[in-house]
């Protein structure tokens, strides 16, 4: 049977991974190309790149780092930020990605989704949401989780599948960077609604909550975490294998 | 020298980053004089059959890779491995190279638990069958061993040709051969060591 995933998550500002609690305070983590390499041989299973850059230099160095990336490694590789057009698809698949990830572009213009599927298949593009609990509903939060569209977040990823998402990253606002599990309350609400693979983030903290989200919640394929997995808090290799002593399908 | 066909389906960086990263020499082509002169053929492919199988004809290559896996190993990934079938069943009945028999058709219409996801993506063992333990290309290889799938068809009718499987409440298959000609359903390009290993295999054949 096919395994659960789990995928590190690199934020890619001017040539470098850094990651935020609760998306603010940035830190300088390391060197992307250095740190693929590593999560390569520690057994992530996919690797995903944002790109967090607003200048057209930083751009352009990360399309650099995708490529030397993609030439060395060779596992799917996922990457997203600043994806508003076709162009900005290709201009990343072009460098090595396998798959597209959109959120804020999605929103401004909800037909990238559709036409996005169309040339390049569902398997390509992702959908990805930062979601926040307002007045008791999952409401769909807009650039990097500062602007509450006011979009119902459920109705948004039913109809994003609908358009062809064929994956869905559900990254928890309320959780994020709190380290205390992920958020399952949200996450089986998606599940509900959605018939497409689910990479659950936000809110990773140790092992345990892993395995919580693998065993009790089935629905959802994979787990993606960034700063426990870069400061090492949580080791790859021996987060899977703890999973699969606890009967967790895993690629060791 | 590896030729990877070029016919305008899908980004072929990871393909042949992944082959040159074993050391062998790469063209990226649609010229059938390289694939005449290639030790071996690869046939990539992603989206959908249809438009697949119309821009492969469009290059005027079919005869030719026909003509050439009389003697050159050539290896189908993916939606590559599908074209190599007689007929495909994505939206409407289509033909393909017929190089394998068999007949490609939608997995959700086949499985046998209905809450399993489709597209089948992910990470899934291989299951190698007899004729598969033999073959020189898993010959680098472990039985159950995982490698990446990513697709929403799957080839069936084919068991005489058929070197591994994944299960996904059916057995899916994974991989076949007829003659020189290979395919995997799989990405070898993203399975990790594991896909550099079966790609090393097939530059050995």
């Amino acid at each position: 049977m096919v395994t659960k995933r789990i995928i590190p998550c690199l934020d890619v500002k001017n040539g470098r991974v850094v990651k935020g609690v609760n998306f603010e305070g940035l830190k300088d983590m390391a060197d992307p190309v250095e740190m693929a390499r590593y999560y390569n041989t520690a057994g992530a299973d996919e690797l995903v790149f944002y790109d967090i850059t607003a200048s057209v230099e930083g751009r352009t160095l990360f399309t650099d780092i995708l490529r030397k990336v993609a030439s060395e490694i060779f596992i799917p590789l996922t990457v997203g930020g600043g994806i508003n057009t076709l162009e900005d698809f290709d201009r990343v698949l072009k460098c090595g990605a396998d798959k597209v990830s959109v959120n804020s572009g999605a929103i401004k213009n909800p037909a990238i989704i559709s036409a996005a599927a169309q040339r390049y298949g569902n398997q390509c593009v992702v959908l990805s949401a930062d979601i926040k609990r307002v007045d008791g509903s999952f409401r769909l939060f807009a650039k990097g989780g500062r602007e509450n569209t006011g979009i119902d977040a459920l109705d948004w990823l039913e109809q994003g599948v609908r358009s062809g998402a064929g994956e869905l990253v559900v990254n928890s606002i309320d959780t994020d960077g709190v380290k205390n599990g992920f958020d399952l309350e949200l996450l089986d609400a998606v599940a509900q609604r959605c018939a497409v693979p689910i990479i659950a983030s936000g809110g990773a903290g140790c092992r345990e909550d892993f395995l919580e989200l693998f065993r009790n919640h089935p629905a959802v394929d994979a787990g993606l975490a960034a700063s426990i997995f870069h400061t090492k808090q949580v080791d790859i290799r021996e987060l899977k294998q703890y999973l699969r002593q606890n009967g967790i399908e895993m690629r060791l | 020298m590896i030729a990877i066909v070029d016919y305008g389906v899908g980004n072929l960086f990871s393909l042949a980053s992944s082959v040159k990263s074993l050391g062998a020499e790469v063209r990226v082509t649609h010229q059938a004089e390289d694939l005449r002169q290639a030790t071996h053929i690869l046939l990539p492919g992603v989206g959908a059959f249809a438009d697949a199988a119309a821009k492969l004809q469009a290059t005027g290559l079919v005869p030719v890779l026909r003509e050439e896996t009389q003697h050159t190993p050539l290896l189908g990934i993916c939606l590559g491995m599908q074209l190599l079938f007689e007929k495909s069943y994505e939206y409407g009945e289509h033909q393909g190279l017929g190089l394998v028999p068999g007949q490609v058709c939608p997995l959700a219409d086949d499985l046998k638990d209905p809450t399993l996801k489709v597209p089948h993506i992910g990470w899934n063992a291989l299951d190698l069958t007899p004729a598969g333990e033999k073959d020189p290309l898993f010959k680098y290889i472990q039985n159950g061993e995982y490698v990446y799938y990513v697709h929403s068809y799957y080839a069936k009718n084919c068991a005489s040709n058929t070197l591994a499987t994944s299960e996904y409440s059916i057995p899916v298959t994974g991989a076949v051969r007829a003659g020189l000609v290979y395919g995997t359903q799989f990405h070898p390009e993203k399975s990790g060591d594991t896909g550099l290993r079966i790609l090393r295999a097939f530059a050995e054949l």
